[in-house]
């Protein structure tokens, strides 16, 4: 589109001289323009993310086929419990955080019974559907084989509570769990609230001593565990820091908060901390 | 004692124990109120409510606190500071009249200007309960709400639109070139403003003097801000960043903004410290509010009350601090709050209202969250009634995809859409300035100019030599 054609020959999409810069960064710049408006291309870009991220919120988990790939990946001797929340479907569950908190009557029986032993347990493990039941099922072998493989060679022995799966669950479910179960520690894994480019994030909830009625301040998060994101072995070396300091300290939550806090993120660009918009 | 409201519709009597019942079982259905057991227990009652709450004198307000006074500082700055003179053209007015009164033609801007610090916000949000959606707009458009730092917002037939360049981890040139792309697509009048992803002074004062150094070097006729909670940001002020405006999302009852970390008292030394800095060149209205329906249920600081009339309180907090911009960030909170798109619409609208209707430079990020009933379409709506109804501004970031907080809201070809079919202009100076750099070939008709404006493509020879990110 030289300077010198008529008006009427310039491109029905307009490109963005500055779309370049998508190299540095996951916002969707520099995306073109007809007349003010999204080109078609980008549009429909949009709408399939957005419709994976509908679907990932809205796509049930499937509690068997995880359950057999556990198994297999972590050889575990006990199969892993299912349990579900007092939220019966999923229109229930985003209307009611409060029944998603909650066992229902049946998998509280289950637990109970899992636990008639008595025996305490170091941790208990918690997989919980949350919002994104796609990051639960395609992150949770990967995430605990790296997790299992850490506590291996981890100096301390951890003795682990069976692992439980829960449907239509929120955070604070594992809290019921584990005191059920005997845990002095917790490790909920949930799907996170699906972004529109990351619908299949992993968060990882740390607490010690769990009971029901806990709040946020007394847990510890990790956010954003996925291919893209954070990768299985690094959450899992962070988480087991986490744990070691949890069972030292016999807490967690803010006062267990690490001290990067107030350090300045550099970001990720090369290590680029130039403004290049004033770099003359 | 709270009084007891009765009336029989056919055969059926309903009672309503208190003005808080009757106003939350008054309110247009959504899910926070189903979640806070508040809400009308069928479609009958609510509007029988509303048909009460219609007969009810507007001083009823004035007479009966929906939070004990004592309890309460947003009540005792409610009702200290009443203005029983602006209040007396509405003071024999039932909330029913009241309806009539804002939509004839008695009701001009000037009148409705006068009357503003005599209407307290539970009248606000009372009234805003009988109103249909045109209602809200009708009046709201009416309602002129003019606001100034360097540049002015919220004149007739402007609407301007917070560029935010929000980046997952604060990363300098993936924030530069968000900037980049809101700039060049006209955005950014309202503020440039970020999310930090890492809440803390150092990161806080690092963004500050990002956004400073562009809006310096490109002269921009407009303002930047850091989201970092109000301590933080003061303590940027002592340590000398470039605060041009002190963020903080607030909430409609003291102990919502206890949970939050702060208190009116925070709010007033905060809003001094930036006046000493002395940033703004044509106005001096140094603070920008966040609020939203559901904040007040979901910090367990309700009182029981409906989560719109704790909403309209959080305006009285924002008007006692004279703000450049609030914004009702009306759809992140998630479907247990609102949960589809005709639930976003309306609490979209109303909070603009009674916004304005107060006196308070309503803004709104039109928004929803993956896990709610909504799409783009339904923002669409949103965005096109608010532009209607006088929005002074909207939220404006690259493809509508805030890849740092995980929603969606309006994008900066968005708002083109909005300024166009509806006639709209950005801020006066702002306008001028994107009419100086070239980045629109001709302002009147919205026509962005085809090429690289001179000023910028100088500055992408600077780019980082990388190839790209590490990912």
């Amino acid at each position: 589109m030289s300077d010198n054609k008529s008006k009427e020959a310039l491109p029905i999409v307009i490109t963005n001289p500055w779309e370049r810069l998508r190299a540095f960064t996951d916002a969707r710049i520099g995306l073109g323009r007809a007349g003010i408006s999204l080109p078609t291309h980008q549009l429909l870009a949009f709408q399939l993310a957005h419709a994976q991220a509908q679907d990932a919120v809205h796509c049930s988990l499937e509690c068997d086929t995880l359950a057999n790939e556990l198994s297999a990946a972590l050889s575990l001797n006990q199969t892993p419990i299912a349990a579900h929340s007092q939220a019966v479907d999923r229109a229930t569950y985003l209307q009611r955080p409060d029944y998603g908190r909650r066992l229902n009557d049946a998998s509280r029986e289950t637990l109970q019974q899992a636990a008639e032993s008595g025996q305490r347990f170091d941790l208990a493990v918690v997989i919980v559907d949350g919002l994104s039941a796609l990051a639960v099922q395609q992150n949770s072998v990967p995430f605990l084989t790296a997790l299992y493989r850490a506590f291996e060679n981890d100096q301390r022995e951890w003795q682990l509570a069976p692992l439980t799966i829960v449907e239509q669950g929120r955070v604070a479910i594992g809290d019921e769990i584990g005191a059920l179960l005997n845990a002095d520690a917790l490790l909920v894994m949930i799907g996170e609230r699906p972004g529109l480019s990351s619908p299949d994030s992993l968060g990882l909830y740390m607490t010690w001593a769990p009971e029901v009625g806990l709040k946020d301040d007394r847990r510890n998060c990790i956010s954003n565990v996925r291919p893209a994101g954070l990768k299985p072995e690094e959450a899992a070396r962070r988480l087991l820091l986490l744990l070691n300091e949890a069972r030292q300290r016999k807490l967690s939550g803010v006062q267990l908060k690490d001290r990067s806090e107030d350090s300045v993120l550099e970001g990720t660009s090369g290590g680029s901390t130039q403004n290049f918009l004033v770099a003359d | 004692m709270a009084q007891t409201y009765h009336t029989t519709v056919g055969s059926r009597r309903y009672r309503f124990n208190g003005l808080a019942e009757l106003m939350a079982k008054a309110t247009p259905p959504r899910s926070g109120d189903r979640l806070a057991g508040v809400i009308a227990q069928s479609a009958e009652e609510r509007v029988v409510a509303q048909m009460v709450l219609a007969e009810l004198p507007l001083c009823t307000f004035l007479n009966e606190a929906l939070i004990p006074y004592e309890q309460d500082e947003i009540t005792r700055l409610i009702i200290d500071e009443h203005d029983v003179d602006a209040f007396a053209p509405l003071k024999h007015l039932t909330v029913g009249d009241f309806r009539n009164w804002l939509l004839s033609d008695h009701a001009t801007s000037d009148v409705l200007a006068a009357a503003r610090p005599g209407i307290t916000p539970e009248m606000a949000a009372a009234v805003s309960k009988l109103m249909r959606n045109q209602d809200l707009m009708l009046v709201a458009k009416k309602c002129h709400v003019t606001t100034a730092f360097r540049n002015t917002i919220g004149l007739p037939g402007r609407l301007s639109t917070r560029l935010q360049p929000n980046h997952p981890t604060d990363d300098v040139t993936g924030i530069a070139a968000s900037i980049l792309d809101g700039l060049l697509y006209g955005s950014g009048d309202a503020v440039i403003g970020i999310n930090p992803a890492t809440d803390n002074v150092a990161q806080s004062i690092k963004l500050m003097r990002l956004m400073d150094d562009v809006i310096q070097k490109y002269e921009i006729p407009t303002q930047s801000c850091v989201l970092t909670h109000v301590t933080n940001t003061l303590e940027a002020i002592e340590q000398g960043a470039p605060v041009d405006l002190v963020f903080q999302s607030i909430g409609g009852t003291e102990a919502t903004n206890r949970s939050f970390g702060f208190d009116l008292s925070t709010l007033a030394e905060a809003e001094a410290a930036a006046q000493t800095l002395n940033r703004g060149t044509v106005g001096r209205n140094v603070m920008y509010f966040e609020t939203g329906q559901g904040s007040s249920l979901s910090a367990d600081a309700h009182h029981g009350l409906d989560q719109q009339t704790c909403e309209a309180r959080a305006y009285a907090v924002a008007r006692k601090f004279n703000p450049l911009l609030v914004n009702t960030v009306v759809g992140f909170i998630g479907p247990e709050y609102l949960y589809d798109g005709k639930e976003i619409t309306r609490a979209g609208l109303e909070d603009h209202f009674c916004g304005k209707l107060l006196g308070v430079p309503m803004g709104c990020d039109v928004c929803y969250t993956n896990h709610a009933e909504a799409d783009q379409n339904d923002m669409d709506n949103l965005l096109t009634l608010l532009g209607v109804a006088g929005c002074s501004f909207v939220m404006g970031i690259p493809g509508s995809d805030d890849i740092m907080l995980n929603y969606q809201t309006t994008s900066f070809h968005d708002a083109l859409y909005a300024r166009r079919v509806l006639g709209l202009k950005a801020a006066p100076e702002f306008e001028q300035w994107l009419a100086k750099m070239q980045i629109f070939q001709d302002v009147a008709s919205y026509q962005l100019n085809d090429q690289l404006p001179a000023a910028f493509a100088n500055s992408l020879r600077h780019l980082p030599k990388e190839a790209a990110r590490d990912v």
